[in-house]
């Protein structure tokens, strides 16, 4: 757990964000930063609002019938001005789900090349080079290297949710978004995946989402505590941990309620 | 004690008359098998399948005219029918709400109970009363009239059973929505698609009351599709209502025919969904 000082220029930022499904706000009022080459943990009980919130970072969040008001800015771009192309904004912003999401029909090389179709075309030993640098960052490149054209669904869970990762980090977005990416797998799966994300965060910055704070204790710089839909505390994960600020957040984390 | 036995009697009862069911079921089934065959598989020979009628009273000649002419009348409805209905069963599934897809869909629902002669008598005002001659090309617009609901609405399942969660990941990907629907959502439920038209072929390939209104029939070989032609369904028509004994007897092995490439045409749609299922395991 690196104790680092607060990011001075934040990678992406909301600005009184809040995220509406219908009339009713999942998230209320958030201004938050996420610094560069970090890794932020979101967490909350179930229902605060930080999958949503996560969502919202990548217009996912419209997908499902939801809209927002304020600001995401991702650099000094605000992703939700008129005209901002989603399909290029999700190349900047990638996202890793929760159950493991391979492409059934294609292999597991058309799998980590899937991002890097709708880009510029890229000629194929090009595409080779990043199909096995993005197994490589997803620590799986030693386990298919040998069988990259057969199925990804013949792999085991923990392994389609490493090529999964492969895939976000194959077009080399800004930000990669992570919702709850261990919460399907096995303990092993579990910790190949936090392993990996040491690695990842030289590269990208990283956003996760997780029920486990164990999980947000071990891995992240920041951790931001969610609410019903509010952000109560943002700060570096050791302080969270272990000298919140907010009466909530210390009742949260100590299994007092959610 | 006494309750066991009771429930026991109850159950073997139950599966008992169950049974019953089923033979009941598939007993007209085989039956219609067995007496095709007993009654058609004698006539059939590679003249059968390579000759034109000959005229009444001289024996031998086959049936080539009504197969070259199914394969024509069909092949074409499929392609007419196929794509319409593979595309408006993805636009009814990817936009479920859309005031056109809930209209396609209930259009799709009644004419998929529509009897088929109506479709006949329909594909007759609109073309070949029209251009005052029958022709196998009306009977192939008949048959796709027939097909696009039914293609529609299975292609429209196939679709929904695609987990959101895989559009969910293209989309994250930076795929547009368009291509996510093509490239990840069509092609994952492809086999079932695929299976859905083979079936929906294999439907209209054995209907006769379109036909009558449309191509007529005819005795000659014929691969104008401006023109009357033949077609397995008709031939069996014409030749069992007919005095002779012997058109009877083609009657029997061309409805035998007609089976067999119903059969054909389902094994391989049963052919494509057992390979979904085992690129999946």
């Amino acid at each position: 757990m690196a104790d680092r000082a607060p990011p001075d220029a934040p990678r992406i930022r909301a600005a009184g964000l809040t995220a509406f499904y219908g009339a009713f706000a999942a998230v209320k009022d958030v201004t938050l930063g996420f610094g560069a080459n970090q890794i932020h943990a979101l967490i909350g009980p179930s229902g605060c609002g930080k999958s949503t919130f996560l969502r919202t970072m990548n217009r996912m969040h419209e997908v499902v019938g939801g809209h927002v008001t304020g600001q995401v800015l991702l650099g000094n771009e605000d992703i939700y001005a008129p005209g901002v192309s989603r399909t290029r904004l999700r190349r900047r912003v990638g996202m890793v789900f929760q159950k493991p999401t391979p492409f059934p029909t294609m292999s597991i090389y058309q799998n980590v090349a899937a991002g890097l179709k709708v880009g510029a075309r890229l000629p194929k030993a090009r595409v080779d080079e990043i199909v096995e640098r993005a197994l490589q960052q997803a620590a799986l490149w030693n386990e298919v290297k040998d069988r990259l054209h057969t199925s990804a669904v013949a792999l085991s869970g923990g392994q389609q949710q490493r090529l999964c990762i492969a895939r976000t980090v194959a077009p080399e977005p800004e930000v990669v978004l992570l919702d709850e990416p261990t919460a399907s797998l096995d303990p092993q799966g579990t910790q190949r995946i936090e392993e990996l994300l040491f690695t990842l965060k030289a590269a990208f910055t990283i956003i996760i989402v997780t029920h486990n704070m164990q999980q947000a204790a071990r891995v992240s710089d920041t951790t931001s505590f969610f609410y019903l839909g509010s952000l109560i505390e943002t700060g570096p994960t050791k302080q969270i941990f272990t000298a919140p600020a907010v009466e909530q957040t210390e009742a949260y984390i100590t299994g007092r309620f959610g | 004690m006494n309750r066991l036995g009771w429930r026991r009697w109850k159950s073997r009862v139950m599966v008992g008359l169950m049974m019953v069911a089923v033979v009941v079921a598939v007993a007209p089934l085989v039956m219609i098998l067995a007496t095709l065959v007993a009654r058609g598989a004698g006539s059939l020979n590679l003249a059968f399948f390579t000759q034109i009628p000959v005229p009444a009273g001289e024996t031998g000649g086959g049936v080539a005219h009504a197969i070259v002419g199914t394969l024509l009348i069909v092949g074409t409805a499929a392609l007419l029918g196929l794509p319409i209905g593979i595309g408006a069963g993805i636009y009814c599934a990817e936009y479920p709400t859309a005031r056109l897809a809930v209209v396609a869909r209930f259009v799709a629902d009644v004419m998929n109970g529509t009897p088929s002669i109506v479709v006949g008598v329909f594909a007759w005002t609109l073309i070949v009363d029209v251009q005052k001659h029958f022709s196998g090309l009306a009977g192939s617009a008949a048959l796709a009239m027939l097909m696009v609901p039914m293609v529609l609405r299975t292609t429209e399942e196939m679709v929904r059973l695609v987990p959101h969660s895989l559009r969910e990941a293209a989309l994250a990907l930076g795929y547009p929505r368009w291509r996510t629907s093509l490239s990840v959502v069509v092609r994952t439920c492809l086999p079932g698609i695929v299976t859905g038209s083979l079936l929906a072929i294999a439907r209209i390939a054995g209907e006769t009351a379109p036909l009558l209104f449309t191509a007529l029939g005819s005795q000659f070989m014929s691969r104008d599709l401006d023109q009357p032609m033949a077609a397995l369904p008709l031939t069996v028509f014409t030749y069992a209502t007919g005095p002779y004994d012997d058109w009877h007897r083609i009657a029997w092995a061309t409805a035998l025919v007609l089976i067999l490439v119903v059969l054909v045409l389902s094994l391989l749609a049963r052919l494509a969904t057992r390979q979904r299922f085992g690129s999946r395991g």
